[in-house]
């Protein structure tokens, strides 16, 4: 079976969703090639170059590929399918915006955010914001996935180039849809999807000058920061700080949950976390259910302390 | 210019979601329903584009089962103009429910569709995607801001890590991110009104849509219960647990 692995890749620098792709997309295909398009990507051409799986590293760089539009990029991927059974992208927001976009110009039925690969046709994929595991089987005789990059392992990458780079001359040209900028949130703490540890902070903090120390907490850790839906909507944080079924949906190695008291709509954001500590002074707080580790207390008093004993 | 929305019945986001033990899916019956949040968000968006005069008429659109006209009723007590009911009993991929739209699109024309981001039951985000690739329109996906002028659409996108900003020529079609608007409560009087504004039905035989399975969800099941965890006495404790056994910090 022949896959090729859409690369992610942003400012020459392969994104870190791209690895575990590879590692499910080698499950599925013996022979692996990836593609990466862009305004200028070679240097991320040459990093995925170093990805022991594959075969072939296809390089689209054109003016044309400038800010991915899906339009422009679609098109491109839709030529190269013929040579594939596969085609994997990260279901990350690059990917969820591209493969669906491919899959309708091959006529195929894409599969989202796969967590499991059970066999060459059959997929897990979580739904209800990960309350129920579905697995589905895709009939269509090209398969369009994309997934899930917490629920696979890295890649493994060789020190020196194991896959033949290979450039494409493709040029394509929409003139309906154009790239006006990207402005990047400020890149001093980790992206809350992809960040190891994530702290988030609920209702119990009562302002938004309270939610600082969150930050200061965040900011001991290296964690990016995370809120419930209560507390955005109490105005203490912006929108896309919020943790659950109809906000980000993260599973960090750690997240540290401060004075949430665990909706549902919040557990479904976070609960395939590895370990979770709630802090809460109300005992029987539901965010407990799903806790590796509890404090019950006052955050105002338990925060600071913890602050002060990752310091030291 | 007219702007369709298309809006899902699902469940409730506020229910706790069961699903059946035969693993043929979640438990829908006597449990209460919501129009999608993300669709929400999309026909404030196409409200508030017709205040601002840009926009002339709003079509909400539905797929599904008769029961649908629910939340077709309660998209035109939000402030849609008249809803359309596509009645199928037929389980619907993304695709299938592209191509639909599209069908419908080739018959009465839109200059801008708007959609949700994703509907919260299945969470494929597909739709919109395929349908402007169907259409060969441009996408934006994702939208936390929406400016029209002269015929184009500059939208603010949400990405990980930051806002990407793209401009598109209309026709377009946009998927909402939460972002984007905060959804308005629809007053008793005008849920009156929407009663009696025009509410159409096809079927996909009246608009020439076949469609072929390209899918099938084998079973639904509950991911592993979570281990309860332990209470601890004190933030020293709690440190040395993550260092030392956990090893996450």
């Amino acid at each position: 079976m022949q896959g090729l692995i859409i690369a992610e890749h942003h400012e020459q620098q392969l994104a870190p969703v791209t690895a575990p792709t590879v590692s499910a997309a080698a499950t599925c295909c013996d022979t692996l090639d990836i593609l990466v398009i862009g305004e200028a990507c070679q240097e991320a051409a040459n990093s995925a170059a170093l990805f022991t799986d594959l075969r072939q590293v296809l390089v689209a760089e054109n003016s044309c590929f400038k800010g991915n539009l899906a339009e422009n990029s679609a098109t491109l991927i839709a030529q190269l399918a013929n040579d594939y059974d596969y085609i994997f992208a990260p279901a990350s927001t690059f990917g969820k915006n591209l493969l669906p976009r491919v899959a309708a110009l091959l006529d195929v039925q894409a599969i989202s955010d796969i967590v499991a690969v059970k066999s060459h046709d059959t997929f897990v994929r979580p739904i209800y914001a990960g309350n129920g595991l579905a697995t589905v089987q895709s009939f269509d005789d090209k398969k369009v996935i994309t997934v899930r990059p917490t629920a696979f392992a890295k890649a493994a990458c060789a020190d020196t180039p194991t896959a033949d780079i290979k450039p494409l001359t493709t040029s394509i040209e929409s003139t309906k849809s154009r790239h006006v900028g990207l402005e990047l949130s400020p890149a001093d703490r980790p992206e809350l999807t992809s960040a190891e540890v994530i702290v988030s902070g609920g209702r119990a903090l009562g302002s938004a000058e309270n939610f600082k120390l969150i930050e200061q907490l965040a900011d001991t850790l290296g964690a990016a920061i995370g809120a419930s839906r209560a507390a955005v909507d109490a105005g203490f944080v912006p929108n896309d700080y919020q943790v659950g079924q109809t906000g980000k949906i993260v599973a960090p190695k750690l997240y540290i949950a401060v004075g949430i008291s665990g909706a549902i709509q919040h557990l479904a954001g976070m609960k395939d976390s590895k370990v979770i500590v709630a802090i809460n002074k109300d005992p029987e707080a539901p965010i407990f259910q799903v806790a590796n580790y509890g404090i019950v207390g006052d955050l105002f008093t338990v925060v600071p302390e913890l602050i002060s004993a990752l310091s030291r | 210019m007219k702007c369709l929305v298309s809006v899902k019945r699902v469940i409730d986001p506020y229910v706790n979601v069961r699903f059946k033990a035969d693993g043929s899916g979640a438990e829908t019956q006597n449990v209460k329903m919501a129009m999608n949040p993300f669709d929400e968000i999309a026909i404030e968006e196409g409200i508030r584009l017709k205040e601002q005069g840009i926009i002339s008429e709003v079509v909400a659109i539905s797929i599904g089962e008769s029961v649908c006209q629910e939340t077709l009723r309660h998209a035109l007590a939000l402030g849609a103009d008249k809803a359309i009911l596509v009645e199928t009993g037929n389980k619907l991929e993304p695709l299938h429910v592209a191509k639909i739209l599209k069908a419908v699109i080739d018959k009465e024309t839109f200059d801008l569709v708007i959609m949700g981001k994703q509907a919260i039951d299945d969470d494929n985000n597909q739709c919109g995607q395929m349908l402007a690739a169907l259409l060969d329109w441009p996408q934006a996906t994702f939208a936390s801001k929406i400016e029209i002028n002269a015929n184009k659409a500059q939208v603010s996108r949400e990405v990980d890590g930051g806002i990407d900003i793209i401009e598109c020529d209309l026709p377009a079609v946009i998927t909402t991110d939460l972002r984007l608007n905060e959804p308005r409560y629809a007053t008793l009087p005008n849920i009156m009104k929407a009663k009696s504004k025009p509410l159409d039905t096809f079927t996909l035989d009246s608009l020439g849509v076949t469609l072929r399975d390209h899918v099938k969800v084998l079973s639904v099941d509950e991911p592993p219960v979570r281990e309860s965890g332990i209470i601890v006495e004190s933030v020293a404790e709690l440190v040395s647990s993550l260092k030392d056994k956990e090893g996450v910090i």
